[in-house]
């Protein structure tokens, strides 16, 4: 996932500030990384030049001049159709997943059928690794291979109580 | 000639109420000889019921199964008893060994109720327990067994009378990861060289990701999404 994908996703709330859109990321992705100012200013420059974010308002305060910018309807393509493709089931840093439902629900997008998608993406590749598993004798090869087994198999627990979490949600 | 892709099994929107909870609200599928198939879905979703259903234990209040070009509900009780008896094989979460008789007596029983001789049947209870790698078990009853071991039994005793499907329901799921691995394999290695087919419900991704495909339930409807 690139750091304009992140961007783009944290403006489907709406349109922001550079300074706000670094907030919003860090406080709704405790686990990760936080961004730099820099990374973000460069970042939504170029989105501005791709036609992904435009402009929503300049306003001139105390200090230097602010600038908000909105999602503009390709950036909001560009968004469905990241969210089209599942990730590769491994290796990644997990918090993808986490990104790309979050994104799919404040888009009102798709969530559950992401969620699938990315399950089936998933499963497909804990097949390959237990077949893989299952040609060896040898005891290190099987225990690598469990230790990433066990990764997919968390990931497919939480895609699966997403799933839950949503039916529940739509149930109340 | 028959096709060969014909489906061994299938189910038309099949409905089942407990009191007022509806387990099942409209499920089809269908089951290809040889196939293995995943079930899964949250708790309460209907796969126990559906897994039932299968296997011609409960009756469905609406809709039907087929299995080999005939309709479960229009087989007399004694017809159907021996249809479970001789073609489909039942495992359950904790094997549901009887209590009072030996690993090998366990695995002879389908075999006993099908009139087989007695002798012949025990030689063959006994291969299959060895080639579950639970021979050592054949003269300990359940309660002196370890889970794992009373699970292999119960797979013997599953697939003992030449089932052409076998139903297993959380087959590992009383079991730790290597024990559940080993019953699994034990028990998808002895449906191929039979040729049986194979409905696996779980909770378990390993188990889902081993299938050939998988059903995913949910409110007693298979999500039409998910059928991979």
């Amino acid at each position: 996932m690139s750091l304009g994908h992140v961007l783009l996703g944290v403006l489907a709330d709406g349109p922001a500030h550079g300074y706000d859109l670094k907030r919003a990321h860090d406080e709704r992705f405790p686990a990760v990384k936080t961004l730099a100012y820099g990374q973000v200013y460069a970042t939504l420059a170029r989105l501005e030049r791709d036609g992904l974010v435009e402009v929503a308002e300049t306003t001139q305060g105390a200090g230097p001049e602010r600038t908000a910018y909105a999602l503009t309807a390709e950036g909001r393509a560009a968004l469905l159709g990241w969210l089209e493709k599942p990730e590769p089931a491994g290796p990644y840093p997990a918090d993808d997943l986490v990104r790309k439902t979050v994104v799919a629900l404040r888009l009102g997008a798709d969530a559950d059928a992401y969620l699938r998608r990315q399950r089936e993406v998933h499963l497909a590749r804990m097949r390959e690794l237990l077949a893989l598993q299952r040609a060896t004798d040898a005891v290190d090869a099987r225990i690598v291979v469990d230790h990433t087994i066990s990764h997919l198999d968390a990931d497919l627990r939480w895609l699966e109580t997403a799933a839950n979490r949503l039916a529940e949600g739509r149930g109340r | 000639m028959t096709e060969v892709h014909d489906p061994l099994m299938t189910a038309v929107g099949l409905r089942k109420a407990f009191g007022r909870t509806e387990a099942l609200r409209g499920v089809s599928m269908s089951l290809a000889p040889g196939e293995v198939l995943a079930v899964t879905g949250p708790s309460g979703s209907g796969k126990s019921t559906l897994l039932l259903c299968l296997a011609g234990v409960l009756r469905p209040e609406a809709g039907h199964v087929q299995y080999a070009g005939q309709r479960l509900d229009e087989l007399s009780e004694s017809q159907r008893t021996r249809l479970r008896r001789r073609e489909l094989g039942l495992v359950l979460q904790f094997g549901q060994l009887v209590p009072e008789l030996t690993g090998v007596q366990n695995v002879m029983m389908p075999l006993l109720l099908n009139r087989h001789d007695r002798a012949a049947a025990r030689t063959s209870s006994l291969g299959w327990l060895e080639r579950l790698g639970a021979g050592q078990v054949a003269d300990v009853v359940p309660g002196e067994m370890s889970g794992g071991e009373a699970q292999r039994v119960a797979v013997a005793r599953a697939l003992v009378a030449g089932p052409r499907v076998v139903f297993a329901d959380e087959p590992t799921g009383a079991l730790d990861t290597l024990s559940g691995e080993r019953v699994l394999e034990a028990l998808l290695s002895s449906a191929r060289d039979t040729g049986a087919a194979v409905v696996l419900v779980t909770h378990d991704n390993r188990v889902a990701a081993t299938a050939d495909r998988e059903i995913v339930l949910r409110d007693g409807r298979a999500d039409p999404r998910l059928v991979t």
